[in-house]
Protein backbone atom coordinates (compact mmCIF):
# COMPACT_ATOMS: atom_id res chain seq x y z
CA UNK A 1 0.00 0.00 0.00
CA UNK A 2 1.67 3.39 -0.76
CA UNK A 3 1.42 6.08 1.68
CA UNK A 4 -1.06 8.56 1.54
CA UNK A 5 -0.34 11.95 2.62
CA UNK A 6 -2.89 13.46 4.49
CA UNK A 7 -2.48 17.37 4.72
CA UNK A 8 -6.26 17.35 5.82
CA UNK A 9 -5.87 15.57 8.73
CA UNK A 10 -2.75 17.36 10.20
CA UNK A 11 -4.59 20.59 9.38
CA UNK A 12 -7.35 19.75 11.42
CA UNK A 13 -5.76 17.79 14.34
CA UNK A 14 -3.55 21.31 14.67
CA UNK A 15 -1.61 21.13 18.13
CA UNK A 16 -3.13 23.92 20.42
CA UNK A 17 -0.20 26.77 21.49
CA UNK A 18 -0.66 25.09 25.49
CA UNK A 19 -1.36 28.64 27.52
CA UNK A 20 -3.20 28.30 30.21
CA UNK A 21 -5.33 31.42 29.78
CA UNK A 22 -6.04 30.80 26.01
CA UNK A 23 -7.33 27.43 27.13
CA UNK A 24 -9.71 29.19 29.44
CA UNK A 25 -10.58 31.68 27.03
CA UNK A 26 -11.75 29.32 24.44
CA UNK A 27 -13.69 26.99 27.23
CA UNK A 28 -15.79 30.26 28.02
CA UNK A 29 -15.94 30.77 24.01
CA UNK A 30 -17.39 27.23 23.49
CA UNK A 31 -19.45 27.71 26.31
CA UNK A 32 -21.14 30.61 25.01
CA UNK A 33 -21.32 29.17 21.74
CA UNK A 34 -23.54 25.85 23.19
CA UNK A 35 -25.86 27.95 24.54
CA UNK A 36 -25.87 29.99 21.63
CA UNK A 37 -27.06 26.72 19.77
CA UNK A 38 -29.34 25.39 22.17
CA UNK A 39 -31.33 28.58 21.56
CA UNK A 40 -31.09 28.52 17.76
CA UNK A 41 -32.49 24.53 18.11
CA UNK A 42 -35.31 25.89 20.91
CA UNK A 43 -35.88 27.97 18.56
CA UNK A 44 -36.34 25.67 15.99
CA UNK A 45 -37.97 23.22 17.45
CA UNK A 46 -40.77 25.61 18.67
CA UNK A 47 -41.25 26.89 14.59
CA UNK A 48 -41.06 22.76 14.25
CA UNK A 49 -43.98 22.03 16.67
CA UNK A 50 -46.29 24.42 14.46
CA UNK A 51 -46.55 22.64 11.01
CA UNK A 52 -45.76 19.04 12.87
CA UNK A 53 -49.04 16.61 12.02
CA UNK A 54 -51.32 16.22 14.62
CA UNK A 55 -51.46 12.98 16.06
CA UNK A 56 -48.47 11.32 15.01
CA UNK A 57 -48.97 7.88 15.89
CA UNK A 58 -51.73 7.72 14.05
CA UNK A 59 -50.15 9.93 11.20
CA UNK A 60 -47.09 7.91 10.86
CA UNK A 61 -48.99 4.36 11.09
CA UNK A 62 -51.60 5.40 7.80
CA UNK A 63 -47.81 6.12 5.95
CA UNK A 64 -47.90 2.69 4.04
CA UNK A 65 -46.48 2.40 0.47
CA UNK A 66 -46.43 -0.45 -2.02
CA UNK A 67 -42.50 -1.21 -3.01
CA UNK A 68 -41.52 0.58 -6.29
CA UNK A 69 -38.46 0.12 -8.56
CA UNK B 1 -11.16 13.76 -15.75
CA UNK B 2 -13.56 15.83 -14.30
CA UNK B 3 -16.84 15.66 -13.23
CA UNK B 4 -18.44 16.05 -16.19
CA UNK B 5 -20.09 13.01 -17.95
CA UNK B 6 -23.53 12.79 -19.01
CA UNK B 7 -25.88 11.81 -16.38
CA UNK B 8 -29.49 12.11 -14.76
CA UNK B 9 -31.30 10.97 -11.80
CA UNK B 10 -35.16 9.19 -11.16
CA UNK B 11 -36.69 9.43 -8.57
CA UNK B 12 -39.66 7.71 -7.00
CA UNK B 13 -41.67 9.87 -4.13
CA UNK B 14 -43.73 8.43 -1.40
CA UNK B 15 -47.63 9.07 -1.85
CA UNK B 16 -50.30 9.03 0.71
CA UNK B 17 -53.76 10.21 1.45
CA UNK B 18 -54.02 11.10 5.37
CA UNK B 19 -56.73 9.33 6.90
CA UNK B 20 -57.02 6.49 3.74
CA UNK B 21 -54.05 4.11 4.20
CA UNK B 22 -55.85 1.98 1.77
CA UNK B 23 -56.25 4.57 -1.40
CA UNK B 24 -55.27 2.70 -4.88
CA UNK B 25 -51.60 4.19 -5.07
CA UNK B 26 -51.42 3.82 -8.67
CA UNK B 27 -54.94 5.70 -9.11
CA UNK B 28 -53.18 7.90 -6.22
CA UNK B 29 -50.09 8.58 -8.14
CA UNK B 30 -51.89 8.61 -11.82
CA UNK B 31 -54.21 11.45 -10.65
CA UNK B 32 -51.06 13.24 -9.53
CA UNK B 33 -49.25 12.57 -13.00
CA UNK B 34 -52.44 13.50 -14.91
CA UNK B 35 -52.91 16.43 -13.26
CA UNK B 36 -49.06 18.19 -14.40
CA UNK B 37 -50.24 20.86 -17.20
CA UNK B 38 -47.76 19.74 -19.87
CA UNK B 39 -48.59 21.83 -22.64
CA UNK B 40 -50.06 25.47 -21.46
CA UNK B 41 -53.76 25.98 -23.46
CA UNK B 42 -53.76 22.75 -25.54
CA UNK B 43 -54.72 19.26 -24.26
CA UNK B 44 -52.02 17.68 -25.78
CA UNK B 45 -49.53 15.13 -24.30
CA UNK B 46 -47.32 13.39 -25.27
CA UNK B 47 -46.96 9.65 -24.39
CA UNK B 48 -43.59 7.58 -23.81
CA UNK B 49 -42.45 5.33 -26.58
CA UNK B 50 -41.10 1.94 -25.30
CA UNK B 51 -39.17 0.90 -28.35
CA UNK B 52 -35.50 1.21 -27.27
CA UNK B 53 -36.34 -0.11 -23.54
CA UNK B 54 -34.44 -3.09 -22.41
CA UNK B 55 -35.41 -3.80 -18.76
CA UNK B 56 -33.83 -6.84 -18.95
CA UNK B 57 -30.59 -6.51 -20.52
CA UNK B 58 -27.85 -7.61 -17.93
CA UNK B 59 -24.33 -5.48 -18.21
CA UNK B 60 -23.05 -8.86 -17.76
CA UNK B 61 -23.69 -9.76 -21.27
CA UNK B 62 -27.24 -11.78 -21.14
CA UNK B 63 -30.60 -11.16 -21.50
CA UNK B 64 -33.35 -12.39 -18.54
CA UNK B 65 -36.04 -13.68 -20.21
CA UNK B 66 -39.28 -12.61 -19.13
CA UNK B 67 -40.89 -15.48 -17.88
CA UNK B 68 -38.29 -15.94 -15.74
CA UNK B 69 -38.18 -11.87 -14.44
CA UNK B 70 -40.42 -10.99 -11.50
CA UNK B 71 -43.75 -9.29 -13.17
CA UNK B 72 -42.27 -5.90 -11.40
CA UNK B 73 -39.42 -5.70 -13.80
CA UNK B 74 -41.22 -5.77 -17.00
CA UNK B 75 -41.11 -2.03 -16.99
CA UNK B 76 -41.84 -1.81 -20.92
CA UNK B 77 -45.50 -2.61 -20.35
CA UNK B 78 -47.78 -0.08 -21.13
CA UNK B 79 -50.15 -0.91 -18.88
CA UNK B 80 -51.98 2.41 -19.96
CA UNK B 81 -50.33 4.34 -16.83
CA UNK B 82 -49.62 7.88 -17.05
CA UNK B 83 -46.38 8.12 -18.69
CA UNK B 84 -46.02 11.99 -20.42
CA UNK B 85 -42.83 14.41 -21.24
CA UNK B 86 -42.11 17.63 -20.47
CA UNK B 87 -40.86 20.58 -21.76
CA UNK B 88 -38.01 20.30 -19.70
CA UNK B 89 -37.17 17.38 -21.57
CA UNK B 90 -37.55 15.69 -18.34
CA UNK B 91 -39.97 11.85 -17.69
CA UNK B 92 -42.86 12.28 -15.69
CA UNK B 93 -45.04 8.60 -14.97
CA UNK B 94 -46.74 6.36 -12.52
CA UNK B 95 -44.23 3.57 -11.55
CA UNK B 96 -45.52 1.03 -10.17
CA UNK B 97 -47.35 2.58 -7.38
CA UNK B 98 -45.69 5.89 -7.00
CA UNK B 99 -45.15 8.83 -9.18
CA UNK B 100 -42.12 9.32 -10.70
CA UNK B 101 -39.86 12.02 -12.15
CA UNK B 102 -36.38 11.81 -14.40
CA UNK B 103 -34.67 14.45 -15.12
CA UNK B 104 -34.04 15.14 -18.47
CA UNK B 105 -30.02 13.97 -19.24
CA UNK B 106 -27.81 16.76 -17.84
CA UNK B 107 -23.78 16.89 -18.44
CA UNK B 108 -22.67 17.61 -14.66
CA UNK B 109 -23.97 16.97 -11.00
CA UNK B 110 -24.94 20.92 -10.58
CA UNK B 111 -27.15 20.13 -13.23
CA UNK B 112 -28.62 16.86 -12.07
CA UNK B 113 -29.22 18.48 -8.95
CA UNK B 114 -31.12 21.36 -10.17
CA UNK B 115 -33.45 19.58 -12.47
CA UNK B 116 -34.06 17.23 -10.07
CA UNK B 117 -35.19 20.26 -7.81
CA UNK B 118 -37.25 20.95 -10.86
CA UNK B 119 -38.46 17.39 -10.43
CA UNK B 120 -39.88 18.01 -6.86
CA UNK B 121 -41.46 21.06 -8.17
CA UNK B 122 -43.30 19.63 -10.86
CA UNK B 123 -44.18 16.92 -8.23
CA UNK B 124 -45.68 20.09 -5.76
CA UNK B 125 -47.54 21.63 -8.45
CA UNK B 126 -48.97 18.28 -10.16
CA UNK B 127 -49.89 17.32 -6.43
CA UNK B 128 -51.89 20.63 -5.90
CA UNK B 129 -54.17 20.64 -8.76
CA UNK B 130 -54.66 16.94 -8.45
CA UNK B 131 -55.83 17.75 -5.24
CA UNK B 132 -57.78 20.47 -5.74
CA UNK B 133 -59.65 18.31 -8.72
CA UNK B 134 -63.36 18.31 -7.53
CA UNK B 135 -63.74 14.52 -5.87
CA UNK B 136 -60.01 13.71 -6.08
CA UNK B 137 -57.66 12.72 -3.10
CA UNK B 138 -55.89 14.64 -1.06
CA UNK B 139 -52.72 14.34 -1.92
CA UNK B 140 -49.61 14.45 -0.08
CA UNK B 141 -45.92 13.18 -1.35
CA UNK B 142 -42.31 12.54 0.04
CA UNK B 143 -38.94 12.72 -1.61
CA UNK B 144 -38.01 9.34 1.20
CA UNK B 145 -37.40 5.88 0.29
CA UNK B 146 -39.61 4.16 2.79
CA UNK B 147 -42.69 3.77 4.75
CA UNK B 148 -40.52 1.90 7.63
CA UNK B 149 -43.08 -0.98 7.74
CA UNK B 150 -40.84 -2.93 4.94
CA UNK B 151 -41.62 -1.24 1.74
CA UNK B 152 -39.07 0.54 0.06
CA UNK B 153 -39.06 2.94 -3.56
CA UNK B 154 -36.24 4.05 -5.12
CA UNK B 155 -33.62 7.12 -6.09
CA UNK B 156 -31.78 6.07 -9.32
CA UNK B 157 -28.56 7.59 -10.35
CA UNK B 158 -27.86 6.95 -14.15
CA UNK B 159 -24.37 7.53 -15.32
CA UNK B 160 -23.53 7.15 -18.95
CA UNK B 161 -19.74 5.42 -18.87
CA UNK B 162 -17.58 4.11 -21.61
CA UNK B 163 -17.67 0.21 -22.89
CA UNK B 164 -14.47 -0.32 -22.87
CA UNK B 165 -14.60 -0.19 -18.99
CA UNK B 166 -14.65 -3.65 -17.79
CA UNK B 167 -18.26 -4.36 -15.63
CA UNK B 168 -15.60 -6.96 -13.02
CA UNK B 169 -13.91 -3.84 -12.40
CA UNK B 170 -16.90 -1.19 -12.01
CA UNK B 171 -17.97 -3.41 -9.64
CA UNK B 172 -14.60 -4.03 -7.48
CA UNK B 173 -13.61 0.11 -8.30
CA UNK B 174 -17.36 1.14 -7.00
CA UNK B 175 -18.74 -1.07 -3.88
CA UNK B 176 -16.22 0.44 -1.72
CA UNK B 177 -17.51 3.43 -2.52
CA UNK B 178 -21.10 2.83 -2.56
CA UNK B 179 -20.56 1.04 1.19
CA UNK B 180 -18.97 4.24 2.60
CA UNK B 181 -20.44 7.24 0.61
CA UNK B 182 -23.44 7.04 2.76
CA UNK B 183 -21.70 9.10 5.46
CA UNK B 184 -22.42 12.28 3.09
CA UNK B 185 -25.00 11.05 1.21
CA UNK B 186 -27.81 9.31 3.57
CA UNK B 187 -30.68 11.19 4.09
CA UNK B 188 -30.99 9.89 7.68
CA UNK B 189 -33.37 7.26 9.09
CA UNK B 190 -35.38 6.53 12.60
CA UNK B 191 -35.56 2.31 12.77
CA UNK B 192 -33.45 -0.23 12.06
CA UNK B 193 -34.23 -3.45 9.49
CA UNK B 194 -36.45 -3.00 6.83
CA UNK B 195 -39.58 -2.58 8.54
CA UNK B 196 -38.08 -0.05 11.10
CA UNK B 197 -39.10 -2.17 14.46
CA UNK B 198 -35.70 -1.92 15.87
CA UNK B 199 -35.30 1.25 17.95
CA UNK B 200 -32.54 3.66 16.58
CA UNK B 201 -30.76 5.93 14.09
CA UNK B 202 -29.13 5.25 11.29
CA UNK B 203 -27.69 6.91 7.98
CA UNK B 204 -29.31 5.78 5.20
CA UNK B 205 -32.94 5.49 4.53
CA UNK B 206 -31.85 2.29 1.91
CA UNK B 207 -28.91 0.29 3.03
CA UNK B 208 -31.02 -1.99 5.40
CA UNK B 209 -33.12 -3.13 2.14
CA UNK B 210 -29.62 -4.10 0.02
CA UNK B 211 -29.72 -7.96 -0.02
CA UNK B 212 -27.19 -8.92 -2.95
CA UNK B 213 -23.55 -7.41 -4.17
CA UNK B 214 -24.31 -7.23 -7.57
CA UNK B 215 -27.68 -8.17 -9.83
CA UNK B 216 -30.30 -7.35 -12.19
CA UNK B 217 -33.20 -6.77 -9.77
CA UNK B 218 -34.14 -3.58 -7.99
CA UNK B 219 -37.72 -4.42 -6.93
CA UNK B 220 -36.18 -8.05 -4.49
CA UNK B 221 -32.94 -8.86 -3.90
CA UNK B 222 -31.86 -5.83 -4.14
CA UNK B 223 -27.89 -5.20 -5.15
CA UNK B 224 -25.30 -2.78 -4.35
CA UNK B 225 -24.23 -2.70 -8.32
CA UNK B 226 -27.07 -3.17 -10.33
CA UNK B 227 -26.54 -4.25 -13.57
CA UNK B 228 -29.54 -3.11 -15.84
CA UNK B 229 -27.68 -2.38 -19.36
CA UNK B 230 -29.72 0.12 -21.70
CA UNK B 231 -27.58 2.69 -22.45
CA UNK B 232 -30.01 5.00 -24.45
CA UNK B 233 -26.97 5.72 -26.29
CA UNK B 234 -25.04 3.62 -28.83
CA UNK B 235 -24.30 0.31 -26.85
CA UNK B 236 -21.29 -0.31 -28.71
CA UNK B 237 -19.20 2.92 -27.21
CA UNK B 238 -21.28 3.42 -23.97
CA UNK B 239 -22.98 1.43 -21.56
CA UNK B 240 -25.23 3.21 -18.17
CA UNK B 241 -24.73 2.71 -15.20
CA UNK B 242 -27.74 2.25 -13.09
CA UNK B 243 -27.45 3.17 -9.00
CA UNK B 244 -29.73 1.86 -7.53
CA UNK B 245 -28.04 2.21 -3.67
CA UNK B 246 -28.33 6.25 -3.14
CA UNK B 247 -30.71 7.78 -1.02
CA UNK B 248 -33.43 10.49 -2.02
CA UNK B 249 -31.61 13.65 -0.32
CA UNK B 250 -33.60 16.81 0.39
CA UNK B 251 -30.64 19.21 0.30
CA UNK B 252 -29.29 20.15 -2.84
CA UNK B 253 -25.28 20.18 -1.64
CA UNK B 254 -25.75 16.45 -0.90
CA UNK B 255 -27.64 15.69 -3.85
CA UNK B 256 -24.85 17.63 -5.86
CA UNK B 257 -22.02 15.40 -3.87
CA UNK B 258 -23.18 12.75 -4.66
CA UNK B 259 -23.32 13.00 -8.41
CA UNK B 260 -19.71 14.89 -8.32
CA UNK B 261 -18.20 12.23 -5.92
CA UNK B 262 -19.15 9.13 -7.57
CA UNK B 263 -18.94 10.68 -10.90
CA UNK B 264 -15.17 11.20 -10.38
CA UNK B 265 -14.75 8.09 -9.44
CA UNK B 266 -16.26 6.69 -12.25
CA UNK B 267 -13.42 8.54 -14.18
CA UNK B 268 -10.85 7.19 -12.27
CA UNK B 269 -12.58 3.59 -12.69
CA UNK B 270 -12.32 4.30 -16.54
CA UNK B 271 -8.85 5.35 -16.27
CA UNK B 272 -7.56 2.55 -14.54
CA UNK B 273 -6.43 4.87 -12.31
CA UNK B 274 -7.67 3.36 -8.74
CA UNK B 275 -4.66 2.98 -6.89
CA UNK B 276 -5.86 -0.25 -4.62
CA UNK B 277 -8.46 -2.93 -3.75
CA UNK B 278 -10.78 -2.02 -1.09
CA UNK B 279 -13.45 -3.81 -1.46
CA UNK B 280 -14.85 -5.09 2.18
CA UNK B 281 -14.77 -8.64 2.93
CA UNK B 282 -18.82 -8.91 3.79
CA UNK B 283 -20.04 -5.88 1.69
CA UNK B 284 -23.99 -6.37 2.57
CA UNK B 285 -22.97 -6.72 5.92
CA UNK B 286 -20.80 -3.74 5.82
CA UNK B 287 -22.82 -1.58 4.21
CA UNK B 288 -25.50 -1.62 6.84
CA UNK B 289 -22.58 -1.54 9.62
CA UNK B 290 -22.04 1.85 8.34
CA UNK B 291 -25.59 3.06 7.91
CA UNK B 292 -26.30 1.68 12.07
CA UNK B 293 -23.02 3.88 12.91
CA UNK B 294 -23.72 7.70 13.03
CA UNK B 295 -20.55 7.28 15.35
CA UNK B 296 -18.70 7.04 12.37
CA UNK B 297 -16.30 4.91 14.31
CA UNK B 298 -17.24 1.13 12.66
CA UNK B 299 -14.14 -0.89 11.27
CA UNK B 300 -14.64 -2.11 7.89
CA UNK B 301 -12.83 -5.46 7.22
CA UNK B 302 -11.13 -5.41 3.93
CA UNK B 303 -10.87 -8.69 2.29
CA UNK B 304 -7.35 -8.05 2.62
CA UNK B 305 -7.63 -8.15 6.79
CA UNK B 306 -7.14 -4.11 7.07
CA UNK B 307 -9.76 -2.40 9.45
CA UNK B 308 -10.45 0.91 7.73
CA UNK B 309 -13.57 3.27 8.98
CA UNK B 310 -16.04 4.58 6.26
CA UNK B 311 -14.01 8.26 6.39
CA UNK B 312 -10.74 6.35 5.71
CA UNK B 313 -11.93 4.66 2.59
CA UNK B 314 -13.75 8.15 1.20
CA UNK B 315 -10.33 9.98 1.78
CA UNK B 316 -8.97 7.33 -0.11
CA UNK B 317 -11.11 7.56 -2.82
CA UNK B 318 -10.59 11.77 -2.75
CA UNK B 319 -7.25 11.07 -2.27
CA UNK B 320 -6.70 9.35 -5.21
CA UNK B 321 -8.73 12.00 -6.90
CA UNK B 322 -7.93 14.90 -6.19
CA UNK B 323 -4.25 13.57 -7.08
CA UNK B 324 -5.58 12.13 -10.59
CA UNK B 325 -7.18 15.60 -11.14
CA UNK B 326 -3.82 17.69 -10.17
CA UNK B 327 -1.81 15.39 -12.10
CA UNK B 328 -3.74 15.57 -15.42
CA UNK B 329 -5.13 19.42 -15.04
CA UNK B 330 -2.94 21.17 -12.71
CA UNK B 331 -4.41 24.94 -12.10
CA UNK B 332 -6.30 24.49 -15.22
CA UNK B 333 -9.15 22.29 -13.74
CA UNK B 334 -12.78 23.01 -14.12
CA UNK B 335 -14.39 24.87 -11.53
CA UNK B 336 -17.30 22.81 -10.63
CA UNK B 337 -14.69 19.50 -10.71
CA UNK B 338 -12.23 21.79 -8.22
CA UNK B 339 -15.78 22.53 -6.11
CA UNK B 340 -16.99 19.42 -6.11
CA UNK B 341 -13.18 18.22 -4.45
CA UNK B 342 -12.90 20.92 -2.09
CA UNK B 343 -16.61 20.01 -0.89
CA UNK B 344 -15.64 16.38 -0.62
CA UNK B 345 -12.82 17.53 1.42
CA UNK B 346 -14.47 19.73 3.23
CA UNK B 347 -16.90 17.39 4.68
CA UNK B 348 -14.62 14.50 5.37
CA UNK B 349 -13.00 16.46 7.29
CA UNK B 350 -15.69 17.87 9.65
CA UNK B 351 -17.08 14.56 9.80
CA UNK B 352 -13.81 13.55 11.26
CA UNK B 353 -13.77 16.60 13.74
CA UNK B 354 -17.08 18.40 13.98
CA UNK B 355 -20.23 16.81 12.47
CA UNK B 356 -22.34 18.04 14.21
CA UNK B 357 -21.17 21.20 12.51
CA UNK B 358 -22.86 19.82 8.88
CA UNK B 359 -26.62 20.23 9.92
CA UNK B 360 -26.66 23.19 7.75
CA UNK B 361 -25.16 20.66 4.87
CA UNK B 362 -25.94 16.94 5.16
CA UNK B 363 -29.53 15.73 5.50
CA UNK B 364 -28.69 12.77 7.44
CA UNK B 365 -27.05 15.34 10.24
CA UNK B 366 -30.04 18.67 9.53
CA UNK B 367 -32.40 15.38 10.23
CA UNK B 368 -30.47 14.18 13.33
CA UNK B 369 -30.24 17.60 14.90
CA UNK B 370 -33.90 17.89 15.27
CA UNK B 371 -34.39 14.27 16.41
CA UNK B 372 -31.67 15.05 19.43
CA UNK B 373 -33.50 18.32 19.91
CA UNK B 374 -36.91 16.45 20.60
CA UNK B 375 -35.09 13.63 22.03
CA UNK B 376 -33.38 15.94 24.62
CA UNK B 377 -36.16 18.79 24.89
CA UNK B 378 -39.07 16.29 25.21
CA UNK B 379 -37.32 13.07 26.78
CA UNK B 380 -38.31 10.62 23.72
CA UNK B 381 -36.80 7.72 23.14
CA UNK B 382 -35.88 6.35 19.56
CA UNK B 383 -39.75 4.73 19.92
CA UNK B 384 -40.98 7.54 19.82
CA UNK B 385 -43.80 7.67 16.67
CA UNK B 386 -42.72 11.61 17.58
CA UNK B 387 -39.42 11.12 16.07
CA UNK B 388 -40.91 8.97 13.56
CA UNK B 389 -43.18 11.84 12.42
CA UNK B 390 -40.26 13.82 12.32
CA UNK B 391 -38.33 11.37 10.35
CA UNK B 392 -41.37 11.10 7.61
CA UNK B 393 -42.32 15.11 7.28
CA UNK B 394 -38.58 15.86 7.14
CA UNK B 395 -39.40 14.59 3.13
CA UNK B 396 -42.49 16.43 2.53
CA UNK B 397 -42.32 18.32 -0.08
CA UNK B 398 -44.72 20.75 0.56
CA UNK B 399 -43.20 24.69 1.20
CA UNK B 400 -45.00 24.95 4.46
CA UNK B 401 -44.90 21.61 5.67
CA UNK B 402 -41.88 20.25 4.89
CA UNK B 403 -39.41 20.25 7.59
CA UNK B 404 -36.19 20.13 5.34
CA UNK B 405 -38.09 22.82 3.00
CA UNK B 406 -38.78 24.93 6.61
CA UNK B 407 -34.82 24.39 7.25
CA UNK B 408 -33.88 25.96 4.46
CA UNK B 409 -36.49 28.68 4.55
CA UNK B 410 -34.73 29.90 7.74
CA UNK B 411 -31.46 29.52 6.56
CA UNK B 412 -30.26 26.20 8.47
CA UNK B 413 -30.19 23.96 4.86
CA UNK B 414 -28.17 25.89 2.87
CA UNK B 415 -28.79 26.05 -1.25
CA UNK B 416 -27.50 25.91 -3.80
CA UNK B 417 -29.83 27.46 -6.74
CA UNK B 418 -32.85 29.80 -5.31
CA UNK B 419 -36.61 28.86 -6.62
CA UNK B 420 -36.55 31.17 -9.40
CA UNK B 421 -33.37 29.54 -11.25
CA UNK B 422 -35.26 25.83 -10.19
CA UNK B 423 -38.94 27.18 -11.57
CA UNK B 424 -36.97 28.06 -15.11
CA UNK B 425 -35.55 24.48 -14.67
CA UNK B 426 -39.32 23.27 -14.31
CA UNK B 427 -39.92 24.54 -17.64
CA UNK B 428 -36.80 24.47 -20.12
CA UNK B 429 -34.26 21.87 -20.55
CA UNK B 430 -30.49 21.75 -20.09
CA UNK B 431 -28.98 23.50 -23.38
CA UNK B 432 -25.87 20.98 -23.75
CA UNK B 433 -27.80 17.58 -24.55
CA UNK B 434 -30.20 15.57 -26.72
CA UNK B 435 -32.96 16.87 -23.74
CA UNK B 436 -32.92 20.40 -25.56
CA UNK B 437 -34.00 18.73 -28.63
CA UNK B 438 -36.79 16.92 -27.51
CA UNK B 439 -37.90 19.79 -24.45
CA UNK B 440 -38.08 22.20 -27.32
CA UNK B 441 -40.27 19.70 -29.81
CA UNK B 442 -42.55 19.21 -26.89
CA UNK B 443 -43.20 22.82 -26.09
CA UNK B 444 -43.51 23.61 -29.53
CA UNK B 445 -44.95 21.43 -31.46
CA UNK B 446 -46.95 18.95 -28.84
CA UNK B 447 -49.25 18.66 -30.58
CA UNK B 448 -47.45 16.62 -33.88
CA UNK B 449 -45.76 14.52 -31.50
CA UNK B 450 -46.86 11.12 -30.95
CA UNK B 451 -44.60 9.79 -29.10
CA UNK B 452 -40.99 10.54 -27.84
CA UNK B 453 -38.38 8.64 -25.34
CA UNK B 454 -34.67 9.25 -24.44
CA UNK B 455 -33.82 8.15 -27.77
CA UNK B 456 -36.53 9.12 -30.31
CA UNK B 457 -39.40 12.33 -31.04
CA UNK B 458 -41.88 10.47 -32.62
CA UNK B 459 -44.02 13.16 -35.16
CA UNK B 460 -47.43 12.45 -36.54
CA UNK B 461 -47.97 15.12 -39.49
CA UNK B 462 -50.96 15.28 -42.24
CA UNK B 463 -49.29 15.17 -45.15
CA UNK B 464 -47.50 11.60 -44.03
CA UNK B 465 -49.28 8.39 -43.96
CA UNK B 466 -46.60 7.03 -41.87
CA UNK B 467 -45.22 8.56 -38.15
CA UNK B 468 -42.06 10.52 -39.03
CA UNK B 469 -39.10 8.89 -35.98
CA UNK B 470 -36.35 10.97 -35.28
CA UNK B 471 -33.53 9.56 -33.39
CA UNK B 472 -31.89 10.87 -30.96
CA UNK B 473 -29.37 8.06 -30.03
CA UNK B 474 -26.14 10.44 -28.97
CA UNK B 475 -26.90 12.32 -25.93
CA UNK B 476 -24.42 14.91 -26.64
CA UNK B 477 -26.32 16.16 -30.15
CA UNK B 478 -29.30 17.67 -30.75
CA UNK B 479 -28.07 20.26 -27.79
CA UNK B 480 -28.41 24.15 -28.23
CA UNK B 481 -25.36 24.93 -30.11
CA UNK B 482 -26.48 21.82 -32.32
CA UNK B 483 -30.02 22.70 -33.30
CA UNK B 484 -30.85 25.40 -31.61
CA UNK B 485 -30.24 27.64 -35.12
CA UNK B 486 -32.55 25.20 -36.98
CA UNK B 487 -35.45 24.81 -34.09
CA UNK B 488 -35.74 29.15 -34.51
CA UNK B 489 -36.24 28.96 -38.37
CA UNK B 490 -38.60 26.36 -38.53
CA UNK B 491 -42.37 27.48 -37.99
CA UNK B 492 -44.14 24.09 -37.70
CA UNK B 493 -42.83 20.11 -37.03
CA UNK B 494 -43.69 19.51 -40.96
CA UNK B 495 -41.06 22.22 -41.57
CA UNK B 496 -38.43 21.05 -39.10
CA UNK B 497 -39.16 16.88 -39.81
CA UNK B 498 -38.57 18.17 -44.12
CA UNK B 499 -35.72 19.86 -42.45
CA UNK B 500 -34.11 16.71 -40.44
CA UNK B 501 -34.94 14.32 -43.05
CA UNK B 502 -33.47 16.11 -46.23
CA UNK B 503 -29.69 15.84 -44.97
Amino acid sequence: MPTHERPHSSKSKSASSGAADDQETEEVESATRNEELDADVDALLDEIDDVLEENAEEFVRGFVQKGGE
Amino acid sequence: MTVHRVMGIETEYGISVPGKPHVNSMLASSQVVNAYPTRINTGGRTRWDYDEEQPLRDARGYDMTRAEADPSQLTDEDLGLANVILTNGARLYVDHAHPEYSTPEVTNPFDAMLWDAAGERVMRRATELASATPGGYQLQLYKNNTDNKGASYGTHENYLMSRTTPFSSIVRGLTPFFVTRQIMTGSGRVGLGQDGSSAGFQLSSRADFFEVEVGLETTIKRPIINTRDEPHADPEKYRRLHVIVGDANMSQVATYLKMGTTALVLALLEAGQLPEDWVPRDPVAELHAVSHNWQLDHLITLADGRKLTAIQLQWDYHDAAAKFVDDRWGSDVDEQTRDVLERWSDVLDRLENNPTSLADTLDWVAKKKLLDGYRSRDSLDWSSPRLQLVDLQYSDIRADKGLAHRLEQRGSLARLVDDKRIAAAEQSPPRDTRAWFRGNCIARFADSIAAASWDSVIFDLPDHKALQRVPTIDPLRGTAEHVGDLLDRVGTAEELVRVLTAN
